[in-house]
């Protein structure tokens, strides 16, 4: 019960990103489009890994309910994340989105075969990039409905 | 280019308010209709009156369906190397925890439910509209030869 209580009031979100500036856009974006919103970041594979299976372990308030996922990675390549959480029965419920800059098709259709839930290309623009995060948190923080923080009995 | 979403749905009157929606929301789209679970699979794999269905970008699914629920369908279509790839949105009356649980361990790419309100409705399909069919990259369509 506390669990969604928690996840009701603050959506948690986890950005796997390297980019320090891109993880500053993506903070600033999330602040204007819902600040409510509380965002962790890990900033290669291995550190998502070993963050969502402590979440998992632990069964905090913390798990994340959404996950942003880089595909270029220091350590553990955003590929291997994905399967990694897809293939775990603890996590595969939580909505991981691609953000990348890749635009091609192989990492597409990769990214897809691999269970993302969507593909998102990161715009070069500013303006743009704001859009882009205000409709993930319209659609997946406010309409989509969200599996809870327990684990499936 | 004409956007293909596939619908499945069993009530007319929710075909209906789709269609109204999604017509108001983007002239592009093509919104095919399966009325159960048995149609929605021949449209996909092309069998018999759907030999020439083109390949959705996008499938809508309702859960409770005639003759092969939404959970099956949804099965079906992540188990078929060819169909997976197809990002599939659970569209549902139900905001049971159980379903929704259920329906992403089944690799549903989404879950919504359906509003009562009308004008709620038109809202969502709007959000479907810019988010899958606006910024989300799709997987090209892919002709077997």
């Amino acid at each position: 019960m506390n669990g969604i209580e928690v996840r009701d009031g603050h959506p948690q979100v986890l950005l796997v990103e390297d980019d320090p500036g891109d993880v500053r856009l993506t903070q600033e974006a999330f602040h204007q489009a819902n600040p409510s919103v509380q965002l962790h970041v890990a900033s290669d594979g291995v550190e998502a890994m070993a963050y969502l299976r402590q979440q998992a372990v632990q069964g905090t308030a913390l798990r994340p309910d959404l996950i942003l996922l880089d595909l270029n990675l220091p350590k553990m390549d955003g590929r291997q994340v994905l399967a990694s959480i897809k293939e775990d029965a603890g996590l595969k419920t939580i909505p991981t989105i691609i953000l990348t800059t890749s635009e091609a098709e192989a990492d597409i259709a990769k990214g897809y075969l691999l269970q993302a839930n969507c593909y998102l290309c990161k715009p070069v623009q500013l303006d743009a990039f704001e859009i882009l995060i205000k409709s993930v948190s319209d659609l997946w923080l406010s309409n989509a409905k969200l599996s809870q923080k327990r684990l499936v009995e | 280019m004409p956007i293909e979403v596939l619908l499945v749905e069993d009530s007319p009157g929710d075909v209906r308010l789709t269609q109204e929606a999604f017509r108001d929301a983007n002239k592009a789209i093509h919104l095919h209709v399966a009325a159960d679970g048995v149609e929605a699979m021949a449209f996909l794999r092309r069998e018999g009156i759907h030999a020439q269905a083109p390949r959705p970008e996008l499938i809508l699914l309702d859960l409770n369906l005639p003759k092969m629920d939404g959970r099956e369908v949804l099965a079906h279509i992540k188990e078929d190397s060819n169909l997976k790839t197809i990002p599939t949105v659970i569209l549902t009356t139900s905001e049971a925890e159980v379903d929704i649980v259920k329906s992403y361990q089944l690799q549903a790419n989404c879950y919504l439910t359906k509003p009562v309100q009308l004008d709620a409705f038109e809202a969502l399909v709007k959000s479907i509209n810019d988010f899958w069919l606006t910024k989300v990259k799709l997987p090209q369509q892919r002709q077997n030869g």
